[in-house]
């Protein structure tokens, strides 16, 4: 059984980089437009110039057999997420075609369809009918479905009287209810407490087991690694590794290796919310002894250094540290500000976070970073810079050998009379 | 029972996404056929939706052209004496302004539908003419209540409906075709340009003027009287008044007019509307 599930050739999505930034145009620019399109040549609609336009996508051809478990991966704007939206027909392809067989269920966002004002019930055959279900299929799976979310007591109350926690158990019960040939998942798993994403993740993992074809994104490395068997790496659009899960995955920390070493402000994968008004140069940590940036020792003091292109006033800066596989640590953050905290009257450009005493266990983090300045996010950029713990002493304890996790804690152990 | 555990599992049929050109959904009907019960949830949960969480709830699709009617009465007919064909003034207005709410109501709604539901039109794919048919369907719950008011006050005022009470479905299809035709392209339109919500209010004040609603289309002198029935609502407004009261001459010539007027539009807002549906996600 390898028939062909989805196989693209050539596809490609371009979008008019003006436009994006703008939202959406008004009718005076657009009257403007027309007023100058007859004084500029070229074809009729798309008279952009080669320049406006960004290639979210670029002459992808690739072959998934029915049954396979892929997981796209790859920095922001790689294209995971159009790849996606063209899969699911929410976009078109600019160029090329892709070739999908059978019923394709897509879970972009979980509970996108859910109307605040309706009971879960009826969001229920609302949400069912939305993702693709016939109404006979989602009556015949409703009990099923209710069980699974657990939310038997609140059938008729309206969803926004749900705690988020609910409404998002309520969405996800539905959409793994959904039985297509081929399964497009973006970072729904990510939400909900840990007993309901376990369970969520059981569901996915029956899901794959079933021989459905699946085609997942996340920037959680630990569950693509847990649920795929192929990998498919991408960069600016274009396919840059294609190899089992783990040669993927292996081929991507790599990635973030170069992006991390590189000048940052050449860096083209920035949080697309920014404002860029300030962008992040260069971000560092060091140990307290002085030595090589980006290698730091547990337990000792370290300082991560931001310095940013402008200053603006009210800088935040938001770290978030990320262990090897993708799940996001701690976050350091200076909104949340504390009588230590120090601010100079006229400030740089340069924000500096110390941490007294690194809690990590040895092995290799990214830091992830946002600026934010004027109630705006600034910048963004995941793996702004790699670093590697070497062992040390935590709280006067050597750090075991087989510890497990990502954090140690100082502790002291007492043996009471 | 046995056949609704029947396993819906068709044939897997290989789909080509490609970049398209020229006319592919709206006029797809296999497409609209294989999505039908989502154009039913989408239509339920507008009807549903309307009046939730309102203390009036579905009387609100009776009191707006009631007060029209008293406004109107008060003003258009006693104030400034306008014609009304020697019917009550207050029946006059209202047998007019009972499919006149149907259609500035699915104008105004429909004209935002893809805008409002942005996070499903970006997030899912579906035959996108249903949010603003949705709007229309659902338009004609409260078109039925008001209507029945209506009738109930005919009645009370002494005036017994004609066979040509019969002729309404097809007004109420008239209006209808009209309404989804504008909202189409409007809310196209909208995607691209919010332009529209500024336009939409006013432009529905100016053409409630340009129909028939406060006065006769016998005051308008022919030939503009004929060619005014371009303006769809004209037909539907001049044939419900005739329909409901049961007097007067059948305005034939109007709603002929009115009815290839209504086609045209849809047949152009919905082109439109398919020319442009498949950028939707990318601006919305």
């Amino acid at each position: 059984m390898s028939d062909v599930a989805i196989q693209t050739h050539e596809l490609g999505k371009s979008y008019a980089l003006g436009v994006k930034s703008a939202g959406y145009g008004t009718l005076r620019e657009a009257i403007v437009e027309a007023a100058q399109r007859p004084f500029k040549r070229g074809g009729k609609g798309d008279g952009k110039r080669k320049g406006d336009t960004l290639w979210a996508l670029q002459d992808l051809s690739l072959t998934i057999s029915s049954g396979e478990v892929v997981g796209l991966i790859g920095h922001n704007g790689a294209g995971k997420s159009t790849l996606l939206k063209i899969l699911s027909r929410i976009t078109e392809p600019s160029t090329g075609y892709a070739d999908v067989t059978g019923r394709v269920g897509s879970l972009l966002e979980v509970g996108t369809g859910f109307h605040p004002e309706l009971t879960g019930r009826e969001n229920i055959f609302l949400n069912g009918a939305i993702l693709g279900m016939r109404k006979a299929e989602i009556r015949t799976r409703f009990d099923e479905i209710v069980e699974f979310a657990e939310m038997e007591r609140f059938l008729d109350t309206p969803v926004k009287r749900y705690s988020s926690g609910m409404s998002v158990r309520l969405a996800f019960a539905v959409a793994a209810h959904l039985e297509p040939e081929i399964l497009l998942v973006d970072e729904v798993l990510a939400v909900g407490d840990a007993a309901f994403q376990r369970k969520s993740l059981g569901k996915m993992n029956e899901v794959a087991k079933e021989g459905r074809t699946v085609v997942f994104v996340s920037h959680n490395l630990a569950i693509i690694q847990a649920l795929c068997t192929r990998g498919i790496l991408l960069e600016r659009g274009e396919v840059k590794t294609d190899a089992p899960i783990t040669g993927a995955i292996d081929s991507y920390l790599r990635t973030l290796e170069s992006a991390a070493s590189d000048d940052l402000l050449e860096r083209t994968d920035r949080d697309s919310r920014a404002y860029d008004e300030t962008l992040v140069r260069r971000l560092e940590i060091h140990d307290a002894s002085g030595g090589h940036p980006n290698v730091v020792v547990a337990g000792r003091p370290a300082t991560i250094t931001v310095d940013v292109t402008e200053h603006l006033p009210t800088m935040e800066c938001q770290l978030t540290i990320v262990n090897s596989l993708g799940q996001p640590v701690c976050t350091l953050d200076s909104e949340m500000s504390a009588p230590v905290d120090v601010r100079e009257a006229e400030p740089g450009t340069r924000l500096e976070c110390h941490v007294e005493s690194l809690p990590l266990l040895p092995g290799r983090y990214r830091i992830d970073v946002i600026v934010k300045a004027k109630r705006h996010i600034q910048d963004g950029l995941q793996a702004a810079a790699l670093f590697d713990v070497e062992p040390g002493m935590v709280g006067n304890r050597p750090i075991a050998a087989e510890a497990e996790g990502d954090v140690v804690l100082p502790h002291s152990w007492r043996l009471p009379a | 029972m046995l056949r609704d555990l029947e396993p819906v599992t068709p044939a897997p049929e290989t789909i080509r996404l490609q970049p398209t050109r020229g006319f592919s959904r709206v006029l797809a009907p296999r497409e609209l056929w294989r999505y039908r019960d989502l154009a039913g949830q989408i239509a339920l949960r507008d009807i549903t939706v309307r009046y939730r969480q309102t203390a009036l709830g579905g009387a609100w699709a009776v009191l707006q052209p009631i007060g029209f009617m008293v406004v109107f009465s008060l003003i258009f007919g006693n104030v400034a004496g306008i014609a009304s064909n020697g019917l009550p003034y207050p029946l006059f207005s209202l047998s007019a302004l009972v499919p006149w709410t149907f259609f500035s109501t699915a104008l105004l709604l429909g004209s935002d539908s893809l805008v409002s539901n942005s996070a499903l039109v970006s997030k899912i794919y579906f035959p996108r003419i249903f949010m603003p048919a949705g709007v229309i369907v659902a338009g004609f719950v409260d078109l039925a209540i008001s209507f029945v008011i209506l009738m109930i006050i005919v009645l009370a005022w002494g005036y017994a409906p004609s066979l040509a009470i019969l002729a309404v479905p097809l007004l109420v299809a008239i209006a209808a075709a009209a309404a989804l035709g504008v909202t189409s392209a409007l809310s196209a339109i909208n995607v691209r340009y919010r332009d529209v919500r500024y336009v939409v209010p006013f432009a529905i004040q100016m053409w409630l003027f340009i129909s028939p609603v406060v006065y006769p289309s016998s005051q308008i002198s022919e030939p503009w009287r004929t060619l005014s029935a371009i303006n769809p609502m004209v037909g539907v407004v001049e044939g419900f008044r005739w329909a409901t009261l049961g007097t007067g001459n059948a305005p034939w010539d109007l709603i002929g007019i009115s009815a290839l007027s209504a086609l045209v539009i849809l047949a152009a807002g919905l082109a439109y509307f398919d020319r442009v549906e498949r950028a939707f996600a990318d601006f919305v």
